[in-house]
């Protein structure tokens, strides 16, 4: 079991063809906070090697989403479920096993803050497997070059910016190379080439080690450029209203929120979407 | 420097309302009160529609769109069409930016203000939710605990250390500082009535058994309540601020294992040690009083102190640092995690963690008064 983590990148195959298997199901998921409903009606599946990206307005609750899809929330109704088995119904035990697949990287980065950015990656490592100090640090080494912070190791979290938290985070995230990597908005508060790199490597990541991505973000540019699938919250009607390639949902997808999304607040033909208001009011 | 302005209402026979701005409209020159406005529109019956007259505006920023957005709102709620043509462009073109996104229902919620009965009602299901809140943690601590004791527990060693360091050798200052002050008051208080009676060598008992037995563990529990449970309280509530607990939690590591455990371990195992140094400080404290004062002899005053002090008062009081090392640790990380997810709530978190530690210690310490009484201890 120990071992299976550090090895797993070896067994994975690494490209499938079309028809892949599912990854992730979410079954009629509601979320929601005390007596308000965040979304109801949830139902995707995530294939094998997905960059699947969850989209939507802003406080819509795509956060949410991902915080219950890796248990930090509950949800209200509906599971979640991996490679066929319920984690939302799985016993603490389980749950932490099919944990040690996901990586998570969250918004601000969430980095131990009283821990090195080695100490910070070695983390999982000593809890997870058995791996000596030295070839521990050769790992925490490897993760460090991947996101290009190589001789950052000793760097305590707050002596670095905020671009460069989020590529450590990034790398501790891949710490036990999970099949799983969550990211919420990788490139919020990234400048543009920075950006780029991160969409460039999270490619990378899905090639290389055959991981399926679920990601957060608003940056048209990084949706059309690496999602292979994903779905749009709508906030007014609390569900899911479309998914998909981002591509076609833009060709296909008749809901007016979805359009103006996708082409960055320009109406959509034939859906008179609000543009400014008032300015013709006076 | 403020200049006038001016805001007047007028109603046409048809029951049109005219609202006459005029002069400077700025923040400097401050806002109407909200009654006015409202009582404008509904007195004597709301209008049928509501104009505006800006012609006369000399200046005008935000102020102007606060007031005229107001009146829109009021209107609206009536049922009441706006005509917003006779202001200054651009505040119709903020008051309709303010007006884009309707206010979320419930969203205000939060801002009514409720009734006394309403107010008393939530402090007290504030309260209970409080204790309610203490057992499930207790129980998550107790299997914690469980897993360090059979060697299951995730926990830094590193960390373990880093708790005993800060809640042991670097509170030794004050507690010196403390205890000697509290023994020192104690035996100047015991001298003054029992000269009296000229019986002033038994400040050498008073001051032995009350340090031993209450002052020396409440002092120390006390102090490590101000001292390390606020900050236990302050350094996990910023985790949870920052998601740090939520990428533990991600790892499947159990943040009860990794961040409670090593400091509830470091203050049960610091608190005893602590108190004995108290009592002895506490007690050397006594021993300036009796023999600066008092005229004793160093040698008369150990001598009573030991005769007087049995082990059954060091035990009890060093029992009782244990468990006081235990609720301040408790306190702290408890209200560390409850912390909501800003700065404001990881003060309030660190407030709370030191008067639910204090309060403990207290209840606590009466609790222990009374088994010990029927005990015949
Ligand atoms: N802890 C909480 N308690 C109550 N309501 C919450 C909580 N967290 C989020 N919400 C509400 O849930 C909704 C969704 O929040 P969420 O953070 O998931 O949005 P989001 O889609 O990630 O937005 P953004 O793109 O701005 O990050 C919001 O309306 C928010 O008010
Ligand atoms: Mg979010």
């Amino acid at each position: 079991m120990l071992e299976a983590a550090t090895r797993s990148v070896a067994i994975r195959e690494a490209d499938e063809p079309v028809g892949r298997p599912a990854h992730i199901v979410i079954r009629d998921l509601d979320m929601a906070f005390g007596d308000f409903v965040v979304m109801r009606g949830l139902s995707f599946t995530i294939s094998r090697g997905d960059v699947f990206v969850i989209m939507g307005g802003s406080g819509c609750g795509k956060s949410t989403l991902m915080r219950t899809m890796v248990g930090l929330l509950e949800p209200a109704r509906g599971e979640v479920l991996y490679d066929g088995a319920s984690f939302t119904a799985a016993p603490p035990e389980r749950r932490e096993e099919m944990l040690r697949k996901m990586g998570v990287l969250f918004q601000q980065g969430a980095l131990w803050s009283s821990l090195t950015l080695a100490e910070n990656i070695a983390l999982p490592l000593q809890q997870y497997t058995r791996l000596g100090p030295a070839a521990i640090a050769e790992v925490v080494d490897l993760k460090l070059s991947l996101v290009g912070l190589r001789g950052f190791g000793d760097y305590y979290p707050a002596a670095i910016s905020g671009g460069m938290r989020k590529r450590a985070g990034l790398a501790r995230a891949m710490a036990l190379d999970p099949e799983i990597l969550f990211f919420d908005e990788p490139s919020a508060g990234l400048d543009p080439i920075s950006s780029k790199l991160l969409d460039d490597l999270i490619l990378e990541l899905r090639t290389s080690l055959g991981a399926t991505i679920v990601l957060v973000t608003h940056e048209l540019p990084s949706i059309f450029a690496i999602a292979t699938n994903g779905v749009f919250l709508d906030t007014e009607s609390r569900t899911m209203v479309a998914t998909g390639s981002p591509q076609q949902m833009l060709a296909s997808c008749p809901n007016p929120n979805v359009q103006t999304f996708l082409r960055r607040g320009a109406p959509a033909r034939g859906a008179g979407a609000s543009s400014a208001p008032g300015s013709e009011e006076s | 420097m403020t200049e006038p302005h001016e805001l007047s209402f007028r109603r046409d026979e048809g029951q049109a309302l005219e609202v006459r701005l005029a002069g400077s409209w700025t923040k400097a020159e401050g806002l109407p009160a909200v009654d006015e406005l409202r009582r404008a529109i509904d007195l004597p019956a709301p209008p049928t529609r509501v104009a505006f007259d800006a012609r006369g505006v000399l200046r005008w920023d935000s102020a102007l769109v606060a007031v005229v957005d107001r009146l829109v709102e009021l209107a609206r709620a009536r049922g009441v069409p706006v005509a917003l043509d006779g202001l200054p462009a651009g505040v119709v073109r903020l008051v309709a930016l303010a007006d884009a996104v309707p206010e979320r229902a419930g969203a205000a919620a939060a801002g009514r203000s409720p009734g006394l009965a309403a107010r008393l009602g939530e402090v007290v299901l504030a309260l209970w939710d409080d204790v309610v809140g203490f057992v499930p943690f207790i129980g998550d601590s107790v299997l914690a605990i469980t897993a360090l004791l059979t060697g299951r527990a995730r926990m830094r060693v590193t960390d373990f250390f880093l708790a005993m360091q800060d809640c042991g050798a670097s509170a030794l200052g004050i507690v010196s500082l403390i205890s000697l002050l509290v023994g020192l008051i104690l035996a100047f208080v015991g001298a003054v009535q029992l000269q009296q009676f000229g019986a002033t060598i038994y400040v050498a008992d008073l001051v032995g058994i009350a340090m031993t037995r209450e002052m020396g563990a409440m002092m120390t529990g006390i102090i490590m309540a101000g001292r390390t449970g606020a900050s236990f309280a302050a350094q996990i509530g910023n985790m949870k601020v920052t998601e740090e607990i939520d990428a533990l939690r991600t790892f499947g590591i159990s943040p009860m294992e990794f961040l409670v455990l090593p400091r509830m371990a470091a203050l049960f195992l610091m608190m005893p040690l602590l108190t004995l140094y108290s009592d002895f400080v506490g007690m050397a404290g006594g021993m300036i009083v009796g023999v600066g004062m008092l005229d004793l002899t160093p040698e008369q005053y150990v001598k009573h102190t030991m005769d007087a002090v049995s082990m059954t008062n060091f035990s009890i009081g060093v029992v009782k640092g244990s468990v006081f090392g235990v609720l301040v640790a408790l306190a702290g990380c408890l209200r560390g995690m409850q912390c909501g997810n800003d700065s404001a709530a990881v003060g309030r978190a660190t407030t709370s963690a030191v008067v639910t530690s204090i309060v403990l210690i207290i209840v606590t310490d009466a609790v222990f008064t009374v088994i010990c009484n029927v005990l015949g201890l």
